[in-house]
C-alpha cells in the first residue's frame, strides 16, 4: 500500500531534508550497479532565475508603446565583425546545438522545420551535420567539437556559421556521451566507431589547448571558409568574465555562453548538478567582459547568445535586458516538439518515469520519439507537425518578449536594459547585478 | 606546366589560399619563404602539387583535400589536422597533434613527431620516419599509424578500430591498447603503407601492431569513470 502525503503527515512521518526520497533512491541505485548516474535534461534544483526577476514596465517616466500600432523590432545579426556574411536572424530566440545520434533524424528534420518557417537558427551537434537539417534549415550553426566526429571540411563550408565548442552549462570540463542503444549503423557511420559501443567524446579539443592555440585555430577555418562564416564560441558558464575575454581575444564574432541549467542528451547526474554557474550568474559576468573590450552591441562588435533554462517569452526579454542579443534553446524545443507530452503517459510509466518528468535522453527508448535512434519509436514523430508546434512556440516566445519591451517603451527587444529589471531575492540582485524590489541596493556594488 | 611561385613576403597569406581554394584548380605551386606561417594551404580541394620551401607553424595542410601537400621543412601543431584525402609529406620534424582527426589521405612525416601525433584519427594512414611522443594514437578510431622509430607514453590510449605499427620501443601502452598478432594480411598491409612513404627497404616483420583490447567498449562497474 502506498500513502499520499495526508496520511504521511498524519502518521507523523518525516521525509529528512537531507536524506530526501531521490537521495536514497539514488544511494540505492549506485549500491545496485556500481555505475554513475547517466541521464539526460538539465540541472533540477531550485537555482536563482529569471524566475526571480521583474520588469518595472513604464508608467509616468516611461511612455510604454502602443501594442499592435507601434513596432517593436525582433531581429537580429549575428557575426557582422569578420564574416562576409553574418546572420539575420527574424527573432532572438535561436535552437541549441543538439546532435544527430541525441536525437532523432526526424527530430533535427523538425527543428530545422520549425526553427526555418519562423527566420531563425537550428544547430548541428556531436556527431556531424546530417543532409536532411541542412536541407530544412534556412540557417544552420555548425558545431565544432572536441570529437570532430563526422567533422567534414565540405559541411564546414556548407554552414551558415561554425560554432567553436569548449563546453556546455551541463557539464562544463566534460566530453559528450552517447551509449551503445542509440549508436546506430547510421550514426556509427557518421561518427566512425564501432555500432553499439558506449561512446564518450574527448572533452579536450586535440590539437589546440588555450587561447593563444584557439587564435590561430580561428584563423584556420577562416582561412578555410575564406572568411564568409560568422565564428562563434561556446562556453559553458564557470569562470564566465575571464572565458568570454579570451574568447573575443581569440578573434570569435559571436560567444555563446550556457548555464548551468542547460540541457544534455546524456551526462552524469553530478555533473549536471554541482558543476558551472547559473545562467542569471553569469549573463552579467559576459556583459561585463564584452563591454570592458568595448565590443558591446557596437556596429563591429561581438555578439552574445545565452542559453540555459529559458522557457518562456519573460525569459528571453530578462536574458536580452541583462545584455544578451539572442538566446539558444534546447530543452524547451523538444517539449515544443512533444517531449513529456502526457499523450505518451502510460508508455513513461512503463518506463519507470513519468510525463513531466522523463529525462532519459540517454536511453533511447523515448516514447514521443525524439531521443531515440529507434525506426520504430522514430515514426511516433512527424517532422512536419512538430516543426509547425515549434515554430508556433517560438511565435509565442517572441511576441510574449514583444509584450514586455513594449510595455518598457522599447521599440525592439534588444532596446531592454537591465535598469527595466528589479530582483525578488538578495541572491539573484546580487547576480543579476539590479537592485532588489522596492530598494536601490545592488548587493556587492556602492555601499 | 609551369610551377607558379607564391613569396610569402610578397603576398600576404590569405591571398595565397584564396589562389590555392580557385575552383577547378590544376598544376604545381611552390610556396616560398613561409617562416612559420600558421594555417597555410589550408582547405585545399584540387588535385594540385604544393610544395612549401622552408618551415610552416601550426595547422598547414589543414583538412586537406584531395591535393598533394609537402613540406620542406619543420611543421607545427596539427599539420593535416582533419585531413580528408591526398598526401601531406614533411621532410624534417612535426610538432604535437600531427594528422589529428584525419579522416583519410597519407601523412609522411620523414622526421620525427612530437606529442599526440594521430591523436582521434579516424581513417587516415600515418608513417613517421623516427619517433612519436606521448599520447600518441590516442582515442585513435579508424585508419593505420606506422612508427619507424619509438612510441613515447600512453600510445593508443583509449584506442578503438585504429591499427599501429611500431618498429621500436614503446614507452608504455596506454589504457586499452595491446600489442597484437602480425598475422599475413597485416604484414601486407604494412609493407604497402612502407612503400607508399618511400621506405620499402624496412622489413615488416620487424614491427609490432597494437590495437583495441576493446575493453572500453562498454561502461560497466570498473571502467565507467
Ligand atoms: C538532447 C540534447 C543534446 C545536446 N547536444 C549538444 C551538443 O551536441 N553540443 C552542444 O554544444 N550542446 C548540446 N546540448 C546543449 C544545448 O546546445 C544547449 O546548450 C542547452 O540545451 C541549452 O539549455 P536548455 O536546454 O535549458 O535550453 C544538448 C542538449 C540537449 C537537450
Amino acid at each position: 500500500m502506498s500513502f499520499t502525503s495526508d496520511d504521511r503527515s498524519r502518521l507523523g512521518l518525516r521525509e529528512s531534508a537531507t536524506f530526501d526520497r531521490a537521495t536514497i533512491a539514488g544511494i540505492q541505485r549506485a549500491a545496485e550497479t556500481g555505475v554513475y548516474d547517466i541521464r539526460g535534461w538539465g540541472a533540477k534544483r531550485a537555482l536563482p532565475h529569471f524566475d526571480d526577476l521583474l520588469f518595472l514596465g513604464a508608467s509616468m517616466s516611461r511612455y510604454p508603446l502602443e501594442g499592435y500600432r507601434e513596432a517593436c523590432g525582433t531581429d537580429v545579426v549575428l557575426g557582422g565583425r569578420n564574416a562576409k556574411f553574418p546572420l539575420r536572424l527574424d527573432i532572438p530566440v535561436t535552437i541549441a546545438g543538439m546532435s544527430f545520434g541525441a536525437l532523432s533524424g526526424r527530430a533535427k528534420d523538425a527543428l530545422g522545420r520549425g526553427a526555418s518557417e519562423v527566420g531563425t537558427s537550428t544547430t548541428t551537434g556531436d556527431g556531424g551535420m546530417t543532409p536532411e537539417e541542412r536541407g530544412q534549415s534556412k540557417h544552420l550553426v555548425y558545431q565544432y567539437l572536441p570529437s570532430r566526429y563526422g567533422m567534414n571540411p565540405d559541411d564546414l563550408r556548407k554552414a551558415d556559421a561554425i560554432e567553436v565548442v569548449l563546453g556546455q552549462g551541463a557539464k562544463p570540463g566534460g566530453g559528450g556521451m552517447l551509449l551503445g542503444q542509440k549508436i546506430s549503423e547510421r550514426v556509427a557511420g557518421m561518427r566512425t566507431l564501432p555500432q553499439g559501443i558506449d561512446q564518450r567524446s574527448a572533452s579536450r579539443h586535440p590539437d589546440w589547448t588555450g587561447p593563444d592555440d584557439l587564435t590561430i585555430k580561428i584563423l584556420e577555418l577562416r582561412e578555410i571558409t575564406d572568411w564568409e562564416k560568422p565564428i562563434y564560441v561556446k562556453v559553458g558558464a564557470s569562470r564566465t568574465y575571464y572565458d568570454v575575454k579570451l574568447a573575443v581575444h581569440a578573434g570569435a564574432d559571436v560567444v555563446v555562453v550556457d548555464g548551468m541549467q542547460g540541457g544534455t542528451a546524456a551526462t552524469q547526474d553530478v555533473f549536471i548538478e554541482h558543476v558551472g554557474i547559473p545562467t542569471l550568474a553569469a549573463i552579467p559576468q559576459a556583459v561585463q567582459a564584452l563591454q570592458e573590450l568595448g565590443v558591446h552591441r557596437k556596429p563591429d562588435g561581438v555578439q552574445l547568445i545565452v542559453s540555459g533554462g529559458i522557457r518562456t517569452g519573460a525569459d528571453v526579454a530578462k536574458a536580452l535586458a541583462l545584455g544578451a542579443d539572442a538566446v539558444a534553446i534546447g530543452t524547451a524545443a523538444l517539449v515544443a516538439l512533444g517531449d513529456n507530452h502526457p499523450r505518451w503517459a502510460a508508455e513513461y510509466e512503463k518506463l519507470g518515469s513519468a510525463a513531466g518528468f522523463y529525462d532519459d535522453y540517454q536511453d533511447g527508448r523515448d516514447p514521443a520519439g525524439i531521443s531515440t535512434q529507434d525506426p520504430q519509436l522514430e515514426q511516433r514523430l512527424d517532422p512536419v507537425e512538430g516543426g509547425r508546434r515549434l515554430a508556433n512556440y517560438l511565435r509565442v516566445l517572441t511576441m510574449e518578449a514583444q509584450t514586455i519591451a513594449r510595455a518598457c517603451g522599447k521599440a525592439h527587444v534588444t532596446h531592454l536594459e537591465p535598469e527595466d529589471l528589479v530582483a525578488l531575492t538578495i541572491e539573484s540582485a546580487a547576480m543579476a547585478r539590479v537592485p532588489l524590489a522596492g530598494t536601490g541596493w545592488i548587493p556587492g556594488q556602492g555601499l | 606546366m609551369d610551377q607558379v611561385i607564391f613569396d610569402l613576403t610578397q603576398m600576404p597569406l590569405r591571398e595565397v589560399n584564396a589562389a590555392l581554394h580557385a575552383p577547378g584548380l590544376a598544376g604545381d605551386f611552390l610556396v616560398e619563404n613561409p617562416a612559420g606561417a600558421h594555417n597555410l594551404a589550408v582547405g585545399l580541394t584540387s588535385p594540385v602539387n604544393v610544395t612549401v620551401q622552408g618551415h610552416v607553424g601550426y595547422y598547414a595542410a589543414g583538412m586537406n583535400q584531395r591535393a598533394s601537400v609537402s613540406i620542406l621543412g619543420n611543421a607545427g601543431t596539427g599539420v593535416a589536422e582533419n585531413m580528408m584525402s591526398g598526401t601531406v609529406t614533411v621532410r624534417g620534424n612535426a610538432s604535437q597533434s600531427a594528422g589529428a582527426t584525419a579522416h583519410g589521405g597519407l601523412l609522411v612525416i620523414e622526421g620525427n613527431a612530437a606529442a599526440r601525433c594521430g591523436i582521434s584519427m579516424k581513417g587516415v594512414d600515418i608513417v613517421v620516419g623516427g619517433n612519436v611522443g606521448h599520447g600518441s594514437a590516442f582515442m585513435a578510431q579508424a585508419g593505420r599509424m606506422v612508427v619507424r622509430g619509438d612510441a613515447g607514453d600512453g600510445l593508443g590510449d583509449s584506442i578503438y578500430e585504429a591499427r599501429l605499427y611500431v618498429r621500436g620501443t614503446v614507452a608504455s601502452l596506454g589504457a586499452d591498447c595491446v600489442a597484437k598478432e602480425m598475422r599475413p594480411e597485416h604484414l601486407e598491409e604494412l609493407a604497402a603503407l612502407l612503400k607508399s612513404a618511400g621506405f620499402e627497404g624496412d622489413d615488416p616483420a620487424a614491427y609490432t601492431r597494437y590495437g583495441s583490447a576493446r575493453t572500453l567498449y562498454h561502461f560497466h562497474a570498473a571502467n565507467s569513470y
